[in-house]
Order: structure tokens, then C-alpha cells, then sequence
């Protein structure tokens, strides 16, 4: 699968004979070791459904989240390294209050998605520095352009979807997400589903505790994007659970 | 050395210094200051846009503000639909009064800072208390630059379950009390607002409300710079409520009796 880049994989600022730049494929390595992020894109908003891997049972839940608040109305979910997450986090934070306070409003997540892409891709020029190891994606609900999607990975390559993921399971994800009709959902279709593939591609045996992170923006959080509320959480959870021991979809039967 | 008109002044006694009648810039100016200050520079402004009087009570159960919705320019009646109070947050409120432009720029800032806040998502908001220590602050590192924004802050609110009332003035002067007034409001309405206070302490919400019209219908009558459509904010533990555009009801037929004014 990977091959050995001896001696040309030591800076970002080097090209292999063949054309590849290591040190941004050996970040996207970072990401598929991070617990799966998914993100749907429906009829009238986006959700967001993360697997937070929990390594210790000491830690105190609720503890590093992973989908951030950039500005009031727009989401963002992070796979891999969380610390780099969390630098471009403060960036497209940065770069909406710079919008803001030059247009007076808020800005477009395509806008939002092209800043962040440039500035990870400027970090996999130098060999000064190293490749962002972390795929953010960013989403947003309006009235005028409705809802939106976008994901960029460590080479600051960004493009817009339907469904994304990111993460350790992201085949399985996008396997399970081929087979829903995106378009034609709702918010609270879309959060069940979102949940439900979280529940279907988490290994139990590798890795044993997580926490599931659920947010969401659309027509009904009136553009903002927030964490879902208590009883949607429960409701989706025992959605998603009950799904899970059902579903015959789930890889787990005998053939 | 220099050209100095006046021969018998000795030139090593003052090289490159004040000739007389003459007029001298002060070395180490890289811009060119008003000579009349001695070179001294001062951005000290006369406002453009200013608003006037804001009122402020509190209730029992919450805060009330109330205020006209004019932007005067000068003595010219110019905006008058200009939204002087403003709502932060669920639990604090803005009021201005004094120059408009000014009250707009810091309107931008503590937007942002609310968003900033939103983004943390870490169950804080500002509270009432601590935006109004952030407003001195601010206004009194300004003034002492010389440079103020030239505003009277109100900030309503509830801290901590109570009802909160504070005042900043583009000096920097910070206090708190049950009931304030801004502007002219201080010297027309604050009696009036004091008189009911020292009555019943504890008004409530809709004594309180009648309370602040009257003192804006007598504003009215007597502030050459006030408008007859305000806005009233109230702040109670369930949260902010601002209503606009409300229109006074005034009686001038006293004007009819007054005499020697023609």
C-alpha cells in the first residue's frame, strides 16, 4: 500500500522521482489514524457525527471535542492530529472576523473552505515547516445558497459534498452513505443516519470506548451551527443502537 | 550657521533655536502638529452624529432602558431611525448616547467579541458587570491618549440573578445605581425618576415602563434635540426584550398660552 520514500521523503520541499510529495501523504497517514468524522449534506441543513475515540477511562467527558464553532453559523469537524486541528481552527476563526469586520457579515463557508485550503497548502511548500496533519470539514446553512459542505485535507486540496469522511473508517462510511438519497433529507433524517454509520463502522474490538460528538446547521437552528440538543441525542442514539443490532447491512452476520 | 536677522543676538547661544519673529518647528515631529499647542498633538474631537438622553431603571425582577431613536446632526434632525440600544447578549444591553459613529465602531467590536464567545462554546457569556468594567477601560485608555470616544455608555443587564445598571462617560467616570439618565435626561428626567423611586422602591415592571415614557414625553417637550419615537429594552431572568419605533402621544395646547416668544 505505502511505498518506502528513502531520501525523499525528509522535507516537504522535496519532489520524489515519481512525482509525489511524502510529507504530505505520510500527513493524510495521521488522518486515517484518528477516530471517523462524517459530515451529511441534506435537503435543508448539514450535520456532523464524530467518533471520539476515549483511550482512558479517567479521561473527564465531554473532554477535546472535535467539531468547533467557527463564527455563529458555520461547523467544523476534524480528523487527525487534534493539536494541528486546532490551529486551523483559530485560523478560519481569524479569517471570519476579518470578513466580518471589512463586509459586515457573515462569511460564505466556500469562501471559508478556499482560505483554509490555501493556508494548509502553504505549509507543504517549505521545508521549514511541516504539513497540517489534520482533513477539516467546514459547513453552513442559508436561506439564499442553502445548505453547503466542504472538506480539505492536508495537501489543501478542497472540494464540496454530499457526504464526506474522514478517519480510520472513512471507506466503510462512504460505503454505508452511497446507499442513502442525501439530497431528499432532512436535518433530523440526516442526524439519525449520521449517528447510525458511526455506530456501524466503529470496531469494537480495536478500539473499545467512544464518545459520539453530534451537531448540526440548518433550517432549523435558524442558520447557527450548535451542538444538538439532549432529548435529539438521545432519541438519535437510540436510533442509531437499535439500527445497529437490526441491520442486516452490518457486515457482522454470518454469510 | 543660520540666517539670524538679528545680528547682535550671539549665534553659539542658540544654534538652530526660536529665531525671534519668526515662526519654529520643534525638531522630532515627524508630522507637522499645530504650532499654536507648542507642537503637542491632539486629536481631541467635536462629535458629528450625536444621539441623545438614554434612561435607565431597574424594577423589581429586571432592568429597563429607554431612548429616543434620532441621530442628530447638529441641530438638524438627520437619522431618525438610529437604534441607540442595542442588545449583547440574553442577559446584557447597550445603550449610547453621544456621538453615533463612535458607538457603531465599538458596536463592531463587542459583536465580535460575542461571536468569540459563541465559538469558545464553553457555557460563559459576558456578563453585564464585566462589559461595563471592559467600556471603562476602554474609554479611559482613550481619553488618555487624548483621543476618546466620544460617548455616555448605559449597560443594563442581569448579573448573577440580579438586576444590574451601570454607567461609563467618554472619561472614563464608572458607576452603578438603581436608576440613570444620560445627557439632558440627567438634569430633566433623573429627578422625576428618583422622586418615584423614593415612592416605591420596588416598581414593577409596568409602573416602570409609564415611568420612562413620561420622563421621554417630558424630554420631548423640553430637549431640542429629542424625538418623539423611542426605544424601550427590558431585562428580566427570562431574557431581552427590545421593542422599536414606538411613537409618543404629546399635548401642546399649552404652547397656545405661551406668550413673547414670537
Amino acid at each position: 500500500m505505502s511505498s518506502i520514500g528513502t531520501g525523499y521523503d525528509l522535507s516537504a520541499s522535496q519532489f520524489s522521482p515519481d512525482g509525489r510529495v511524502f510529507q504530505v501523504e505520510y500527513a493524510m497517514k495521521a488522518v486515517e489514524n484518528s477516530g471517523t468524522a462524517v459530515a451529511l449534506r441534506g435537503k435543508d441543513g448539514v450535520v456532523f457525527a464524530v467518533e471520539k475515540l476515549v483511550t482512558s477511562k479517567l479521561y473527564e467527558a465531554g473532554a477535546n471535542r472535535r467539531i468547533f464553532n467557527i463564527d455563529t453559523h458555520i461547523g467544523m469537524a476534524v480528523a487527525g492530529l487534534l493539536a494541528d486541528s486546532r490551529q486551523i481552527v483559530e485560523t478560519a476563526r481569524t479569517e471570519a472576523s476579518n470578513y466580518r469586520a471589512e463586509y459586515g457579515g457573515n462569511i460564505p463557508v466556500k469562501y471559508l473552505a478556499d482560505r483554509v485550503a490555501m493556508y494548509k497548502h502553504a505549509y507543504t511548500l517549505y521545508s521549514a515547516v511541516r504539513p497540517f496533519g489534520c482533513s477539516v470539514a467546514l459547513g453552513s446553512y442559508d436561506e439564499i445558497d442553502g445548505p453547503q459542505l466542504y472538506m480539505v485535507d492536508p495537501s489543501g486540496v478542497s472540494f464540496g459534498y454530499l457526504g464526506c469522511a474522514m478517519g480510520k473508517a472513512r471507506q466503510a462510511a462512504k460505503t454505508e452513505m452511497e446507499k442513502l438519497k442525501l439530497k431528499d433529507m432532512t436535518c433530523l433524517e440526516l442526524i439519525k443516519e449520521a449517528a447510525k454509520i458511526i455506530y456501524i463502522v466503529h470496531d469494537e474490538v480495536k478500539d473499545k470506548h467512544f464518545e459520539l460528538e453530534l451537531s448540526w446547521v440548518g433550517a432549523t437552528t435558524q442558520g447557527r451551527h450548535q451542538k444538538v440538543s439532549q432529548e435529539v441525542f438521545a432519541e438519535v442514539e437510540r436510533y442509531a443502537k437499535s439500527a445497529l443490532e437490526d441491520d442486516s447491512d452490518s457486515g457482522n452476520d454470518d454469510m | 550657521m543660520y540666517a539670524n536677522p538679528n545680528s547682535i543676538i550671539n549665534p553659539s547661544l542658540w544654534p538652530n533655536g526660536p529665531a525671534p519673529g519668526c515662526f519654529f518647528n520643534f525638531p522630532g515631529n515627524g508630522v507637522t502638529p499645530s504650532t499654536s499647542n507648542g507642537g503637542i498633538i491632539t486629536r481631541t474631537q467635536s462629535p458629528v452624529t450625536t444621539g441623545t438622553s438614554i434612561l435607565g431603571i431597574i424594577f423589581d425582577g429586571g432592568v429597563m432602558l429607554a431612548g429616543d431613536m434620532l441621530g442628530s446632526y447638529g441641530s438638524m434632525a438627520k437619522f431618525r431611525s438610529i437604534e441607540r440600544i442595542i442588545k449583547v447578549n440574553n442577559s446584557t444591553v447597550l445603550g449610547a448616547t453621544g456621538d453615533i459613529a463612535d458607538f457603531q465602531h465599538l458596536q463592531a467590536i463587542i459583536e465580535q467579541k460575542v461571536i468569540d464567545e459563541d465559538c469558545a462554546d464553553d457555557g460563559f457569556t459576558l456578563k453585564p458587570k464585566a462589559l461595563h468594567t471592559w467600556l471603562t477601560r476602554v474609554l479611559y485608555n482613550r481619553r488618555s491618549k487624548f483621543d476618546p470616544l466620544w460617548n455616555t455608555f448605559l449597560v443594563a443587564g442581569i448579573e448573577d440573578g440580579e438586576p444590574y445598571l451601570g454607567c461609563v462617560d467618554k472619561i472614563g467616570t464608572a458607576f452603578s445605581d438603581s436608576k440613570i439618565a444620560t445627557g439632558y435626561g440627567a438634569h430633566i428626567a433623573l429627578p422625576l425618576m428618583r422622586e418615584a423611586l423614593e415612592k416605591k422602591p420596588q416598581m414593577t415592571k409596568e409602573e416602570a415602563r409609564a415611568l420612562l415614557i413620561n420622563c421621554l414625553r417630558v424630554l420631548f417637550y423640553r430637549d431640542c434635540r429629542a424625538l418623539n419615537k423611542h426605544q424601550i429594552a427590558t431585562i428580566t431572568n427570562e431574557g431581552v426584550t427590545i421593542e422599536n419605533n414606538i411613537q409618543l402621544d404629546t399635548n401642546w395646547e399649552v404652547a397656545n398660552f405661551v406668550v413673547g416668544y414670537e
